[in-house]
């Protein structure tokens, strides 16, 4: 399909918390007991390409978000960046990289210091990785990272502080300040979720342009809609696992997995005249402590025959999709 | 014809600031309400639709300063004080907040917190109160069981259904529901917003739906009311807003948001930021972010039926032949 290469690679990704036991459980030496936040995700992501990981609180694609960026110290599996597999790789040798992959984060309010001007949030990356050359040099950058959000011209953002900015504007700092150490990757934990729907598709349009230029982002979202207007392929996580993986167009206009199905349908629509009946599933998602048998959906799954609770699906083509297009559903008949 | 269930008449809301002025929150709204409609109150945060929501309820903080008429049947309860306000709080209009989490008392279980909002309005006591909690809870999808239990030990969605049930404790005939899934997951909203509409059917309840989210309002809704800056821009029926809106900012608000119907459409947002409204605005509010202002938008544009039932507070208008 596209001839860009391959930047970020995870593979069989598995990632545990403990629980803490408190007191009385570690001295009566209960057992330690396990959330299974990510059990068994792979993905690819390619420059100039964004893949959106949507799925609701819980699903894990938060983790699997922190285990790229190795945050978090993932218990097996790996993920290939840059030529090498950075999940043996200690903090001195994963120093270098991490200026290579970049993160925003979902609250604009939270993640600028109150107290350092604009100039100061996006020029502070540059100092703590020792680069950026001289004084003027390090402004020129700064410049180029807020012109690349759309904070332009940069003089009327430079000696602002963040209060002074509307949440849109904060959210293009925090973009600029992943910028201007030039990343490969960006992973972008929900970032348009704590911002006023008016200027959202401001924030969602900056991101776009960068993919284009050939920036690889990892969107997590639990907004169909927007993954699906600005992603190129999308992976639907449940329990810790991907369901459903595909081009966005593909999932969203011939969802084959259950779960995609009934989250496609709660999705509302703009348009009055387009109602249609939800298919709601009852219950809440299961907490990754007790995880089900078989497939882990079978549970809620409107679908669901008797085979769903002994044998646990794996990612497949089905006949009913197209390349590149993949579900985890024992119902849907192979593809070749 | 006979009174509205809800009206609100050119309602103005504001705080004297202690650096002096003051902050003008809503600026002459107006609203009404049948019995069993249902209406969105639309906006950006700041638009002053949750301080209309609260207004209504007579619960401003004491901050705050009111005028305007709010009636019931007919009968203004906002300019008799507190005592005009109380026999009609929860018994003919209830309240709905976002977090679900601190509209409950934590130290309590959900049980004892209704049985208490029962015997407090003189509902019912002791085993009565008791048997009606545990039908409140059915109504809402909660387990009688579970009324037991303490709000931590409950889901957001499960505490979301706890609020709406102890809201509907006294039988309103109006709700109004505050952001009432923006912090619950997209199925658990889901679910919730089924059982809004399920009580609007069952109950013959009204709904004033508060949201920043247009297409939950498609969805729910049979009206709309789109506040900007303190004051309603536009109102109508929700297939007029969005098929042929009657104000730039509705029309922009709709395109702003992703559609799944939709994809190849681009997604627009809204350059700028809505005006402070701690000074005075000059023309109209929204004129420095319209992409269709034009020179009459310097005069301040009023509230106008463009069709029936179909009101905007939009110079464009002006300029279509009646």
């Amino acid at each position: 399909m596209s001839a860009e290469p391959t930047v970020l690679e995870v593979d069989d990704l598995v990632v545990h918390y403990p629980i803490h036991r408190g007191i009385v459980g570690t001295v009566t030496r209960q057992p330690r007991r396990m959330v299974h936040a990510v059990e068994g995700v792979s993905l690819s992501l390619q420059g100039g390409e964004m893949l959106a990981l949507v799925g609701e609180s819980g699903c894990g694609k938060t983790t699997t978000a922190q285990a790229v960026l190795r945050l978090v110290d993932p218990v097996s599996g790996s993920i290939r960046f840059g030529g090498r597999d950075l999940v043996p790789l200690g903090s001195r040798e994963l120093r270098p990289l991490r200026r290579r992959i970049q993160v925003v984060y979902q609250d604009p309010y939270e993640s600028l210091d109150p107290r350092f001007r604009v100039r100061a949030v996006v020029e502070e990356p540059l100092l703590i990785h020792g680069l950026g050359g001289s004084k003027s040099e390090r402004s020129a950058h700064v410049e180029e990272a807020l012109r690349r959000v759309e904070l332009s011209p940069p003089e009327l953002y430079l000696d602002r502080f963040p209060h002074e900015l509307s949440g849109g504007q904060r959210q293009r700092v925090a973009i600029a300040a992943a910028l201007v150490l030039e990343p490969e990757v960006l992973v972008a934990d929900e970032p348009v979720s704590m911002l006023d729907v008016s200027v959202r598709a401001g924030v969602l349009n900056v991101l776009d342009g960068l993919r284009r230029d050939g920036l690889a982002i990892l969107m997590i979202t639990h907004d169909l809609s927007t993954a699906a207007r600005f992603a190129q392929r999308i992976a639907v996580m449940y329990l810790g696992r991907i369901v459903e993986e595909g081009p966005a167009a593909a999932v969203v206009r011939n969802p084959q997995h259950p779960y995609t199905k009934a989250l496609l349908s709660v999705v509302p629509r703009r348009d009055p005249r387009d109602r249609h009946r939800p298919q709601i599933l009852q219950g809440e998602t299961p907490d990754a402590v007790a995880i089900p048998s078989g497939c882990r959906f079978h549970p809620r799954c409107p679908v669901a025959i008797d085979r769903c609770a002994v044998e646990d699906p794996s990612l497949a083509q089905p006949a009913s999709a197209g390349d590149g297009h993949r579900a985890a559903c024992l119902l849907l008949p192979a593809g070749r | 014809m006979s009174a509205p269930l809800l009206r609100v008449e050119d309602l103005h809301v504001w705080f004297d600031l202690a650096e002096g002025g003051e902050l003008h929150a809503v600026q002459g709204v107006g609203l009404s309400l049948e019995p069993g409609e249902r209406l969105g109150l639309v906006g950006e945060s700041g638009c002053g639709k949750t301080t209309t929501a609260l207004a209504i309820m007579g619960l401003l903080p004491p901050s705050a300063s009111v005028s305007g008429r709010v009636l019931i049947d007919g009968t203004d309860i906002l300019s008799g004080g507190e005592a005009a306000m109380r026999p009609h709080r929860w018994v003919d209009v209830a309240i709905v907040f976002q977090g679900a989490m601190n509209a409950l008392n934590p130290v309590r279980t959900i049980g004892e917190q209704i049985v208490e909002s029962l015997e407090l309005h003189n509902r019912a006591r002791g085993t009565a109160a008791r048997s009606r909690t545990a039908e409140l809870l059915e109504a809402v999808g909660i387990p009688a069981g579970r009324a037991a239990r303490y709000p931590h030990e409950l889901s957001g969605g499960m505490r979301q259904r706890a609020a709406i049930a102890m809201a509907l404790s006294c039988d309103p005939r109006v709700l109004i529901a505050d952001e009432p899934t923006t912090a619950l997951d997209v199925m658990v909203q889901a679910q919730i917003l089924e059982l809004l509409d399920a009580l609007c059917r069952d109950f013959g309840l009204a709904l004033v739906l508060v949201t920043h989210d247009l297409p939950v309002v498609a969805q729910l809704c049979d009206r709309c009311a789109v506040m900007y800056a303190g004051e309603i821009v536009e109102r109508g029926p929700l297939d007029l807003l969005y098929h042929s809106p009657g104000h730039p900012y509705s029309r922009m608000l709709f395109a702003a948001s992703p559609d799944l119907a939709g994809l190849d459409e681009p997604v627009l947002s809204i350059p700028g930021a809505p005006p402070r409204l701690d000074r005075p605005i000059d023309g109209c509010p929204f004129r420095p972010r319209c992409d269709s202002a034009f020179a009459a938008c310097v005069e301040r544009p009023s509230l106008q039926e463009v069709a029936e039932d179909h009101a905007a507070a939009c110079h464009l208008n002006d300029r279509v032949p009646a």
